[in-house]
């Protein structure tokens, strides 16, 4: 039996093709992929990412519990509202899923953290909670939906489904949000472009998706949705990393903070670590598509090398196979590789990843 | 969408119209189109290529997955239809007008060796339950 959104039925109504993504009854697309990609890079389009889980850790010292248990800093959320993306690691520093942290007060942090993971995290959190402060209450909040509304019009179009929302976020910047009656909203996103994330109560959730449709917004799939991230280059978990993988090796040194000296978990692993591997972006010069998996060999320095594709796709926005990809430290970005298509060398540049942000093409 | 009456299908999803000038015209279905999703890259067989029944002769690559062709019958390759590649959506447009390739047949029988629109028909609603 799949998992349902409660937003299930609405997407039936609008013609998805419905998909089993990692046991959630979820759409693929509306039509074409390709139109809903394009459509939240023109103009504004809409997810359905109920699947995910926002997670709220109440009590006393929840600054103190997320100190130890992130990597990145949440010191670094002084203004209520901030958001703040970061990896939560093993005692190896193996990565058990990336998620985003928003700071509501002193009191109340909320995480969001991924579908396929949301079992393993709760788990991990209250263990975690258990062992170092019994008091914090930590609440899967599965009575919440979340839709994702992105594109350049997206933010509007929001205000026109709900106008008195518009004055406590206009002023809102990139990674951070605020709360209006039942609605959480953050200026944050999975594709590349502005646009608002938005938390609301379950049953509120298919009037709201109805009302943005009818503002114009178009409902964007699982298929939309994963082509966008490629060229923005956001890492999907599971694909790009994994536990057996640490935050160096999967392009997000940025979110490590081992300046402070604060002891969070997998700090001791990943300070001694020596990077041997790096994530890089990879557009095909050749025709053809890149895909997950796929050998990356070469040369460097007259050595021989091989790495994989973590993540490969087409890029509706470029027209081209773009990919993400671990290769060893030592290659360049401006390098050329080859890529084991299918039993035929195809050749690609490594390029400095993200592909894509509002709208532009950046390689 | 109904199948086309005057085509016949293989089971690998391929369709085929006899021409009056006794070659054939292949090309996908739009079952096939639909599984695959929006198309974004077509690779075709060389003009003048001499291919066996059911040998891999071209690719179909969607945004979701690479799919081989497999030639419905053995012939020689008369002509592409090059102008497919630059834009590959067509397929999911029509699928039975973006033809892929055309080929002599080697060995007419194996024509008759087909399925007809109603056997199609029958494998699709079989796949789909």
């Amino acid at each position: 039996m799949l998992k349902m959104t409660p937003l299930n039925q609405a997407h039936r109504d609008m013609n998805a093709k419905m998909v089993d993504f990692g046991g959630w009854d979820m759409p693929l697309h509306y039509g074409s992929q390709l139109d809903e990609h394009h459509k939240v890079r023109q103009d504004a389009g809409m997810f359905d990412v109920s699947h995910m889980l926002p997670v709220d850790i109440k009590g006393d010292n929840v600054r103190d519990f997320l100190r130890r248990l992130v990597a990145n800093n949440v010191d670094k959320l002084t203004l209520p509202g901030k958001a703040l993306y970061s990896c939560m690691l093993t005692p190896q520093a193996g990565i058990i899923d990336d998620l985003i942290i928003y700071f509501l007060s002193e009191t109340w942090f909320r995480i969001v953290v991924n579908a396929g993971t949301a079992d393993k995290d709760v788990a991990w959190m209250l263990k975690k909670r258990d062992e170092w402060a019994p008091n914090l209450e930590i609440t899967p909040r599965r009575d919440l939906a979340m839709i994702a509304v992105q594109g350049p019009n997206a933010r509007a179009k929001v205000w026109q489904v709900i106008p008195n929302s518009q004055s406590a976020t206009e002023e809102l910047k990139q990674f951070q949000s605020a709360v209006i009656g039942q609605y959480f909203i953050a200026r944050t996103g999975y594709t590349g472009e502005d646009g608002f994330e938005i938390i609301l109560p379950a049953a509120d959730a298919p009037a709201f998706w109805k009302s943005l449709y009818a503002a114009g917004v178009a409902p964007a799939g699982l298929g939309a949705r994963d082509t966008l991230r490629l060229e923005a280059g956001m890492n999907l978990y599971g694909q790009d990393m994994d536990e057996t993988k640490n935050p160096l090796e999967s392009g997000l040194s940025w979110t490590v903070d081992l300046k402070s000296e604060r002891d969070f978990i997998g700090k001791q692993i990943l300070s001694d670590t020596v990077v041997t591997h790096q994530l890089v972006g990879l557009v095909l010069v050749d025709r053809g598509v890149l895909r997950s998996h796929q050998l990356v060999v070469g040369q460097k320095d007259g050595v021989e090398y091989s790495g994989e594709i973590t993540s490969g796709g087409f890029s509706p926005t470029m027209n081209q196979s773009i990919a993400l990809a671990r290769i060893p430290a030592q290659i360049t970005i401006g390098d050329e590789v080859d890529v084991i298509v299918r039993d035929k060398k195809l050749r690609a540049k490594v390029v400095k990843y993200p592909f894509v942000r509002n709208g532009k093409v950046l390689v | 969408m109904s199948i086309p009456t005057h085509l016949k299908y293989s089971k690998s999803h391929e369709w085929v119209k006899s021409e009056a000038d006794g070659t054939v015209t292949v090309g996908i279905t739009h079952h096939a189109q639909e599984l695959l999703g929006d198309m974004v890259f077509i690779e075709l067989p060389e003009v003048g290529r001499v291919l066996k029944q059911k040998e891999e002769c071209a690719v179909a690559e969607s945004v979701k997955a690479a799919a081989d062709v497999y030639s419905p019958i053995s012939g020689e390759v008369t002509a592409v239809n090059s102008p497919l590649v630059d834009e590959p959506g067509k397929i999911n447009e029509d699928a039975y007008s973006a033809w892929l390739f055309k080929l002599k047949p080697s060995n007419t029988a194996e024509l008759d060796g087909l399925m007809d629109a109603t056997a199609y028909n029958e494998l699709v609603e079989n796949e789909d339950h």
